[in-house]
């Protein structure tokens, strides 16, 4: 079973768990860590949540994109707008997580060069005499702010404009999901106060 | 805006969550003392023990964790729990480390094993270390269930409890200002429909915010970030504090004060969050979402829009700014890289300028105050040295621009805005001598009045 479910897991994207309901796992295939491209596209940690658990569970906030990764739970009569649910959930994650984590990891290195270049034109190392990095005061850091800023505008407002519009859709669609779920509930009570 | 720490939630919560903890922990370590005293001394006992921590170092092991020390910061639990948790473990270690000297080797193999058993038992110690962080990182993994008991707090936090504590009294401090004889039913709805309109906004902001709050560190603790609720819930907690919020002013109090407070909401969720990532004006907008509710108290008491409310709403405007641009300064590098569009990043001159001007401002308005009848001459006399103080304090951060001096201005403003208004409401102009005065308010106090009868 746990085979079952980590080859499964090592298959990007989402499919059904052959044999009924099961986890979406995200540790990688066989023996210690696959290189990132064997990664599912989320880039997980390798949690697997308890079998018994009927809940997604979030984890601790990633390294990279400092957002949480969730590993979401797949009903074994998951209905098809739970599964557009799901699916949509999946993917604007791994899409925040690319875009956060490529956010971050350009800012460190433009602050790196920035730094790099600042210390240089000041005739300072790196490290000064004791080992430590040299860093510059805050308001030398802002003239670096205000261009990384001014330099990303564009980048920023189609993710703005891309997030809201998940958000909503992923909000609207849980609203449905409810609604089915809610009405789903009914039906079975009247089935059942019917026998 | 000011700082949202999160809502210190009952302290009888954080125990029983400690102590649900506890028996959870408890649970766990009764097994595995029967591995280690069931067989007594039996070599098979202590192999079994070693086997059990070895398969959890190997799985931990093939998952790759990271043997590096998680920062303190990074971690979700409370670090009381997280040193709860350490402590059973470690209890756990210290008796199976007396059993293996224990064991006379009887014949070789059984020295090999022996041998192996020691070398595994140096490696456990060595490998402790990762298996307390595999399992700590496990534990970081949190089951995105309600917990009913964990809801207020929540709830608290997602609407930003304090900030809309903050907004309320500005609200009471603006109906408490109107000269008008104190109504309290009329008082107390204001206040309560206030309250939950800055609820709703407040919790759709956050709704907005998800990933940008992620990268923050002030605000990577939100309980959408952390997934403690559904975006689902917070919209339907939203719109369930929201629209009886509103209708309770409509209704309740006036039709004017229901529409400014739905009118704030609308700016402040459907102008200010999204402008915070467009274009540095989202800090006038926003200054004149905090400006509206005290207009809106006023409006309340007296139901209608005069100098008054406007020259309230102008002090609480202008606080704004000192308030904001001196916060604003701290976070600079973390407004960079999350994309927010604020003066102290693009335009820190500007953004120490304004501060400045909307401090000596505050000078201006408190003077202006006893003009328009509100207060008495005292009012600007007595306000004047906490103006000026503040004003002393935008100055340095004008000049010497730097953290310290950001710092102070912002902690300064935290105190300045309650006091000036405590001032203001103690010199506040009696209401007989305005009577006297020629009644400039019969008509909005008979409709007043009208208002407060059930």
């Amino acid at each position: 079973m746990a085979a079952a479910v980590r080859a499964a897991a090592a298959a990007a994207g989402a499919r059904r768990l052959a044999g009924g309901g099961g986890r979406r796992c995200r540790s990688s295939a066989g023996g210690g860590c696959g290189p990132a491209a064997e990664r599912p596209e989320s880039g997980g940690s390798g949690f697997c949540p308890p079998a018994h658990s009927r809940n997604d569970w979030i984890g601790p906030p990633d390294k990279s994109s400092n957002l949480r990764p969730v590993v979401f739970y797949v009903p074994p009569n998951e209905s098809l707008l739970e599964r557009r649910l799901r699916e949509l959930r999946q993917e604007t994650q791994a899409w925040n997580q690319q875009f956060w984590a490529r956010q971050n990891a350009s800012f460190q290195q433009e602050k790196e060069e920035f730094i790099y270049s600042r210390l240089k034109a000041k005739g300072l190392k790196m490290r000064d005499e004791t080992g430590q990095k040299a860093t510059l005061n805050a308001e030398e850091m802002a003239d670096f702010y205000k261009d990384f800023l001014s330099k990303n505008f564009r980048k920023h407002m189609h993710y703005n404009r891309d997030w809201y519009k998940r958000n909503f859709t992923i909000t609207f669609l849980m609203g449905q999901v409810a609604l089915e779920r809610a009405l789903r509930w009914l039906r079975w009570k009247k089935k059942n106060i019917g026998n | 805006m000011s700082a949202a720490r999160p809502y210190g939630g009952p302290r009888a919560l954080a125990g029983l969550f400690v102590w649900h903890l506890q028996k959870r922990a408890f649970r766990q370590i009764p097994c595995q003392f029967v591995h280690l005293w069931g067989a007594a001394h039996g070599r098979l006992a202590a192999f079994r023990c070693f086997n059990f921590l070895k398969r959890m170092y190997v799985t931990q092991h093939n998952k790759d964790l990271s043997q590096r020390a998680k920062p303190k910061s990074d971690s979700v639990a409370p670090p009381f729990h997280e040193n709860q948790q350490l402590g059973q473990e470690k209890t756990v270690i210290y008796k199976i480390r007396p059993i293996s000297p224990v064991h006379q080797p009887l014949s070789e193999t059984s020295t090999r094993n022996e041998l192996r058993e020691m070398a595994s038992a140096a490696e456990m110690e060595g490998s402790v270390s990762s298996v307390k962080a595999g399992s700590k990182e496990e534990r970081q993994w949190k089951e995105m269930k309600l917990q009913l008991d964990d809801l207020p707090g929540i709830l608290a936090r997602l609407s930003k409890i304090k900030l809309t504590a903050l907004v309320v009294s500005t609200a009471s401090a603006g109906f408490a200002m109107a000269p008008v004889p104190f109504d309290l039913a009329c008082f107390l709805l204001a206040s309560l429909g206030t309250g939950l309109a800055s609820c709703a906004a407040n919790s759709i902001n956050q709704f907005f915010e998800v990933p940008f709050d992620s990268n923050m560190n002030r605000t990577k603790n939100r309980p959408l970030v952390r997934g403690q609720i559904s975006p689902l819930l917070a919209v339907c907690f939203a719109a369930a504090c929201g629209v009886p919020g509103i209708a309770l002013l409509m209704l309740g109090v006036n039709p004017l004060t229901g529409a400014l407070g739905a009118f704030n909401i609308f700016l402040y969720t459907c102008c200010y969050t999204p402008m915070k990532r467009m274009s540095i004006a989202n800090t006038w907008v926003g200054a004149v979402v905090g400006a509206i509710p005290p207009v809106m108290g006023w409006t309340a008491a007296t139901g209608s829009l005069d100098a008054g409310a406007v020259l309230l709403g102008g002090i609480l405007y202008s606080w704004q700014f000192p308030h904001f641009n001196a916060l604003s300064w701290g976070l600079r590098e973390d407004y960079s890289r999350g994309g927010y569009c604020m003066m102290s990043v693009t335009h820190p001159g500007l953004c120490r300028r304004v501060a400045l001007r909307h401090c000596l401002a505050l000078i201006g308005l408190s003077t202006v105050a006893p003009v328009l009848d509100i207060t008495t001459w005292t009012f600007p006399i007595i306000s004047l040295p906490i103006n000026l103080y503040i004003s002393y304090l935008g100055f340095r951060f004008y000049r010497d621009a730097d953290r310290s001096s950001s710092r102070k201005l912002f902690f300064c403003s935290l105190w300045h805005l309650p006091l000036l208004l405590l001032v203001m409401f103690t010199c506040k102009k009696p209401f007989l001598e305005k009577e006297e005065k020629g009644n400039l308010l019969s008509g909005n106090h008979g409709r007043a009045v009208e208002i407060r009868l059930p």
